[in-house]
């Protein structure tokens, strides 16, 4: 199953790209800035969402176009007629993203029935050093592509708690019933959201185990809960810390405080203290295992943005070599070619140059 | 261009909930047009309105008499209240006709963060009808939000001391509904509220 006949109209800074006789790796070259990250964020957004850039859809038609824009691939699994998808916003509604499956108009989240897309950025990279409220988004994206329940439950437990910090804050005692009944609402969405971080992790870390040390840096994953993760001993415990939470002037429980803890097996080196090659190897090694677990039979599709930059030759070639075996098609990016000099018998190339797409 | 006066008429329809300036033009032609028959009826009807307008003072309710018609009704059970945050859902409810008791309107629901508390509610005057006696169950018919789930749990336990039965409306499947379509906070919702058949 893959992603072939790709097209892109008046999308950022394609007028018109096509893309054709796709492999299983496909390699986009070329400077920074002449568009091959945004033919993957072109790809991001066969899925439900805001793509791998999360930006806002009006800036995603191309400066000099019409103002709409549109993006079409056809998903093809060897027999049978392929699947194609499309999705487009025309000139005269900017905000509205239109999708259409096989010609027929569909749902943004009925895309998720066909592909299943992971992606990595440089974005990413900060990942291990950056706030813990970073590694929690990530953790719930996620999560979300497991288990979908968790937005819901993420929106209600945020609106709980400010409601919550509200009520400390206030010059006169909070009213205790009003605080039990907040706290039952917290506890309930707190323990359903810290739970399914934990199984996220859990299933990741499992995935992980089974793969060697060397040479490609292999993370061991531990979810560090901000509070109990049980129903009853999260509503006990904010309870309990009332008087510490209205002295700090917010609340010091609960999985608004959870971290991710990364540390680097077979080293015991904790994340923040590897090298930036170690921990980009750990960073693709998560976003691999996830791919594999999200995709639940789906085709997968992964999105590998400048992945290769940090990494020497030896772990280059585990990368492809275990991206070779996923049953992912995988989409890389790159200034120069070199670096991919061990897939360029097998992969589909491109050279990306102002926005323009030429096979090589 | 029309007159100042029929540009203010336009305005203040324009401000109705789900008109917007467009439509309020369409309604002030169509209403000049019809100067003698339906301008003259809507004006009589919304003078009335002004002027006989209360507020209940026993339920919250909004209508031309004191106590209200709902209120008054002896056929009613007085021994089942339902508890509704707005006037809106008590109207949605009594659409229905299918709660036979009488109401009780919040004025709202608790919010910190919107700065309504419970005394700027109807709780102490739920509490209070409910102390006078002859009420059996307090029916709970907040909104499925956080601020309506939480109102309802500080009515419960405010009410945990008196002797009522207190109920809330179930939560889950929408009549009709496929499971298929629903999402997993109303599976989940619906799969805890089951129930033993027959």
């Amino acid at each position: 199953m893959a992603l072939d006949l790709i097209s892109l109209s008046d999308f950022r800074n394609h007028a018109h790209s096509e893309l054709s006789g796709t492999a299983h790796f496909n390699l986009l070259t070329g400077e920074n800035g002449a568009g091959k990250t945004n033919v993957l964020e072109a790809l991001s957004l066969l899925a439900p969402g805001r793509g791998l850039r999360r930006a806002p859809l009006a800036e995603l038609a191309r400066g000099e176009g019409s103002g709409g824009f549109a993006i079409g691939a056809s998903l093809r699994d060897g027999s049978g007629e392929p699947v194609r998808l499309g999705t487009f916003v025309r000139a005269d509604r900017p905000n509205r993203r239109l999708v259409q499956v096989n010609g027929a108009e569909a749902s943004a989240a009925s895309l998720a029935e066909w592909l299943a897309i992971g992606w990595l950025t440089p974005a990413m990279d900060r990942l291990f050093t950056d706030s813990a409220g970073g590694r929690r988004r990530f953790v719930d994206r996620l999560a979300l592509a497991l288990e979908p329940a968790h937005a819901r439950h993420a929106a209600r437990y945020e609106a709980a708690l400010r409601e919550r910090n509200r009520l400390l804050a206030d010059d006169a005692p909070p009213d205790p019933v009003w605080l039990d009944g907040v706290e039952r609402q917290l506890a309930e969405h707190g323990s359903a959201l810290a739970q399914a971080r934990g199984r996220t992790i859990a299933a990741i870390a499992r995935a992980l185990a089974g793969f060697p040390d060397e040479p490609f840096a292999r993370p061991a994953l531990a979810h560090a809960a901000g509070g109990p993760t049980g129903e009853s001993d999260l509503a006990a415990a904010l309870r309990d810390s009332r008087r510490r939470d209205r002295q700090a002037g917010r609340t010091l429980v609960g999985p608004h405080r959870d971290d991710l803890d990364v540390v680097m097996a077979g080293k015991g080196a904790p994340a923040t203290i590897c090298s930036t090659g170690e921990q980009k190897a750990m960073l693709i090694a998560i976003t691999l295992a996830h791919a594999e677990l999200a995709a639940r039979g789906r085709p997968g599709l992964l999105l590998l943005d400048e992945v290769a930059a940090h990494l020497d030759p030896l772990r280059r070639e585990a990368l492809f070599e275990r991206l070779r075996a996923g049953g992912a098609q995988v989409w890389l990016t790159g200034t120069e070619p070199a670096p991919f000099a061990a897939i360029a018998g097998e992969a589909a190339m491109w050279t990306v140059e102002g926005g323009t797409v030429t096979r090589r | 261009m029309a007159s100042q006066e029929i540009e203010n008429l336009a305005s203040a329809l324009a401000r109705l909930p789900g008109l917007g300036p467009r439509s309020a033009r369409r309604a002030v032609l169509w209403l000049v047009k019809r100067r003698e028959t339906a301008l003259e009826q809507l004006l009589a009807a919304m003078a009335e309105v002004k002027d006989k307008l209360v507020e209940c003072p026993v339920c919250g309710n909004i209508d031309t008499r004191a106590p209200c018609g709902i209120c008054a009704d002896h056929r009613r059970d007085a021994r089942s209240i339902c508890v509704v945050e707005d006037v809106s859902d008590l109207w949605a409810l009594d659409r229905a006709k299918l709660f036979t008791g009488k109401y009780h309107v919040l004025g709202g629901r608790l919010s910190a963060l919107d700065g309504v508390r419970p005394e700027d509610l109807t709780i102490g005057a739920l509490l209070e009808r409910v102390r006078e006696g002859g009420v059996d169950e307090i029916v709970l018919a907040m909104n499925a939000t956080l601020e309506g789930q939480t109102t309802a749990h500080y009515i419960a336990e405010r009410l945990e001391d008196l002797p009522v039965r207190v109920t809330q409306l179930a939560h889950g499947l929408p009549v009709g509904g496929e499971l298929d379509y629903l999402d997993e906070g109303t599976l989940a919702q619906a799969l805890r509220a089951r129930r033993p058949v027959g």
